[in-house]
């Protein structure tokens, strides 16, 4: 039977196993909607800014580990998306990205709505495609989705012409397999390497475990929950991490890094031996890389070889999977003796003692943390939780205690605003029986407002939980400490009623501006099952997060809230980010 | 230090620039950069000169392999090796200083390959340094204009990339 290049490609989405696709038309992409519109296999999502759609598979590939699909038209389609894509490349993210693209005949021409998209994403991918016939649609559909799957995941964008559309050839088989000479990931680590860890690991005195994204990404937190039990070490998560090991375990020590407990910076600062899974020596969580773990050796277990010895160099460095690295590492080390880590456990013991997230409640003031203290309560600390970025981003990974891995969706590597609202309603369709509370701010939330559109046609129920400060806060923190506080632009002027505002979209909002009346609303906003729900909750303007490592100091030089003065003019800070 | 890298990838539109933003996007330099089809037609070899210290050539080979089209990536320098560079010179024939032309083509061993009334047009090749004797032993005046391909290499004997 013949088909033309919209129908194969869309017949391919089906092999592969696609069940929602995010997208927005436009005149370059008509014939795939054509050929979209006549099936129900696949369910397309009409988002309302192509970003929105690239954050909506994002956030739908975080929750359920499938790979987002998104669909966008030439030109300022797909520049509506890099943000999106850009997001995803830096968190490793699975997703397949097709755009429309002007007719073959008209590439170069400076065509209406034409843009060099391949060029335009090529550093924010992993890898991207222009079709240049449609004899390479069904063979590019499956290279597309094994790059953006395998390996260390990423974004693959399919950049297809028009006229390869409307084309038309006789079907051929779909592909099963896929072989690629230039592209064979890693993914069985070394025995050797192996057993040299297992040494190291098993003489440590003062070891920690640090475990990033790589172990969300890979499916590996069985492994690592079985792993740390059976070695009794203490354990951080990175940002992107939280969730893989339990955060309400004890041996869990929080999250480390610029934001991280006093114990994970501390037992960082004094480790003998850090075991790094999955996670790459970001510098948001190394600080100053010449005072980083002074006296540590280091593994570190990374799918992608790049990653290794980039920021710091490993001393046992282990390439492969992180789950089956694990597995490997449990299974050498069943019968070994280990070091009797005792006083280890009571030094970090005394650090815990310091307390390193209390705050002080002030009267006539909502603090931000109890708001995240109180959303774990009533959400039993079961909810998939996405957020912005900023403020509020940190205080959702500090205060609530992640104990399932995809439970926790943020943009880490890119720092994208606008990312948590779509990613909400990407993880709602994704898990439709679980409850989603998106935590955001009131300058974050109105870079993606008009999704609560796309919320409302699609019934995604999630709960909006801004933290309203009527401050960028983060900006406001920095310009506090570090430009002896002047405010330059972190004032937000001018808000929207924002309970209006979610309600001529459709759904409810509240106003939260008493700490009695907290509880209360949240409670109410779960119970509402069926309905998005804003609770727009107005936070004390001038809280800071801490702990806090400034810029360009070592773990060991953290200040925390009520205990420190932030006082610094430091010329390391002016040129940090 | 300077580093020759060799790169085996896929011959696919697209591929240069790959490459060639990928020591942009990270920072990485580039002296010269080589290119063309190898007898498998769907293989471009790909000769780089970079220069860095061993993390950043280790960087930079790890992020060329990376790159989905790369088949394989190979640090010239570290293993026994011969390079060339060929350049095309334009000099004028009235040459300013005491300078003779053909007893230079003799010494270096390059060609003369057109000859007009105000110009000879040179070809020489070698390694870098020669070629740059080559022009150092003339007045910057008496040069005209200079065309090089930048350096391609291959290992001795029996090694393959």
């Amino acid at each position: 039977m013949k088909l033309n290049g919209a129908q194969i490609l869309i017949h391919c989405l089906k092999r592969e196993g696609v069940k929602h696709v995010f997208g927005y038309p436009g005149g370059a992409v008509l014939h795939i909607y054509d050929a979209l519109e006549a099936q129900d296999e696949i369910t397309h999502v009409l988002v309302r800014h192509e970003q929105g759609a690239a954050h909506g598979a994002d956030g739908y590939a975080r929750a359920n580990g499938m790979p987002g699909v998104v669909l966008v038209t030439s030109g300022p389609g797909i520049t509506n998306a890099v943000t999106g894509i850009a997001t995803a490349h830096m968190d490793s993210i699975p997703m397949v990205v097709i755009s429309g693209q002007v007719p073959s005949p008209l590439i170069g021409m400076d065509a209406f709505q034409e843009v060099d998209a391949t060029g335009i994403t090529r550093s924010c991918v992993k890898h991207n495609f222009l079709i240049r016939d449609i004899s390479e649609v069904a063979s590019t559909v499956k290279k597309a989705f094994y790059i953006a799957t395998t390996g260390r995941p990423g974004p693959v964008v399919i950049d297809i012409p028009k006229d390869i559309t409307i084309a038309e050839m006789e079907m051929e088989e779909y592909p099963e397999t896929v072989e690629m000479r230039s592209y064979k990931p890693t993914t069985k680590a070394s025995n050797r390497q192996i057993r040299k860890a297992a040494e190291l690991i098993a003489n440590s005195q003062r070891p920690i475990f640090y475990s990033g994204g790589g172990c969300v990404i890979g499916n590996a937190s069985k492994e690592l929950r079985e792993l740390t039990r059976k070695l009794g070490f203490p354990i951080t998560q990175t940002l992107m991490g939280l969730g893989a090991y339990p955060g309400t375990d004890k041996l869990s020590l929080g999250m480390l890094g610029m934001h991280g407990t006093y114990e994970a910076n501390m037992a960082m600062y004094e480790s003998d031996c850090v075991v790094a899974i999955g996670s790459r020596f970001d510098d948001r969580i190394t600080g100053n890389l010449e005072k980083f773990c002074p006296t540590a050796k280091f593994i570190h277990i990374d799918i992608d070889p790049s990653q290794i010895s980039k920021n710091v160099v490993a001393d046992i460095p282990i390439v492969g999977q992180t789950k089956q690295v694990l597995q490997a590492l449990i299974d050498e080390l069943e019968d070994k003796k280990l070091t009797d880590i005792s006083k280890w456990w009571s030094q970090i013991n005394e650090w815990r003692k310091v307390d390193s997230l209390a705050y002080t409640k002030k009267s006539g003031v909502i603090k931000p943390q109890t708001v995240i203290e109180m959303l774990y309560e009533v959400t039993k600390g079961k909810a998939i939780v996405t957020s912005d970025v900023g403020q509020h981003q940190m205080w959702a990974a500090q205060y609530y205690l992640f104990d399932e891995p995809r439970q926790w969706i943020n943009s880490g590597g890119l720092g994208t605003m606008g990312f948590g609202l779509p990613a909400a309603m990407g993880a709602k369709i994704a898990m439709p029986d679980r409850d989603v509370a998106c935590v955001t701010g009131e300058g974050s939330i109105q870079m993606m407002l008009q999704e609560l559109s796309t919320m409302l046609q699609y019934s995604t129920p999630v709960k909006i939980i801004n933290l309203n400060n009527g401050y960028l806060g983060m900006v406001r923190q920095w310009q506090e400490f570090f430009y002896e506080k002047r405010y330059a632009m972190s004032y937000m002027d001018a808000l929207p009623d924002f309970v209006k505002l979610a309600e001529s979209y459709g759904h409810i909002g509240i106003k939260v501006e008493k700490e009695s009346d907290l509880k209360p609303a949240l409670v109410e906003a779960f119970k509402q099952k069926d309905r998005t729900v804003f609770l727009d909750i107005l936070t004390d303007p001038s809280e800071n997060v801490f702990p806090m490592i400034p810029a360009g100091g070592a773990h060991c030089d953290m200040l925390l809230a009520g205990r420190d003065q932030m006082v610094s003019k430091d010329e390391t800070d002016f040129n940090a980010v | 230090m300077r580093h020759i890298i060799s790169v085996i990838l896929e011959n696919e539109a697209g591929a240069l620039s790959r490459v060639s933003g990928l020591f942009t996007q990270r920072g990485f330099n580039i002296e010269s950069l080589t290119v063309a089809q190898t007898n498998d037609v769907n293989l471009s070899r790909m000769t780089i000169v970079s220069s860095g210290n061993d993390r950043v050539l280790e960087q930079i080979v790890k992020q060329l392999n990376k790159l989905i089209e790369v088949v394989k990536v190979s640090d010239l320098t570290s293993q026994d090796h011969v390079e060339r560079e060929l350049m095309l010179v334009k000099i004028s024939s009235v040459l300013k200083d005491n300078v003779d032309l053909k007893e230079l083509v003799e010494i270096f061993g390059c060609k003369v390959v057109d000859v007009t009334e105000k110009i000879y047009t040179i070809e020489v090749s070698g390694k870098t340094k020669k070629i740059n004797a080559f022009l150092d032993a003339f007045d910057p005046a008496n040069i005209i204009e200079v065309s090089r391909t930048g350096v391609t290499g291959i290992s001795r004997g029996k090694k393959l990339i």
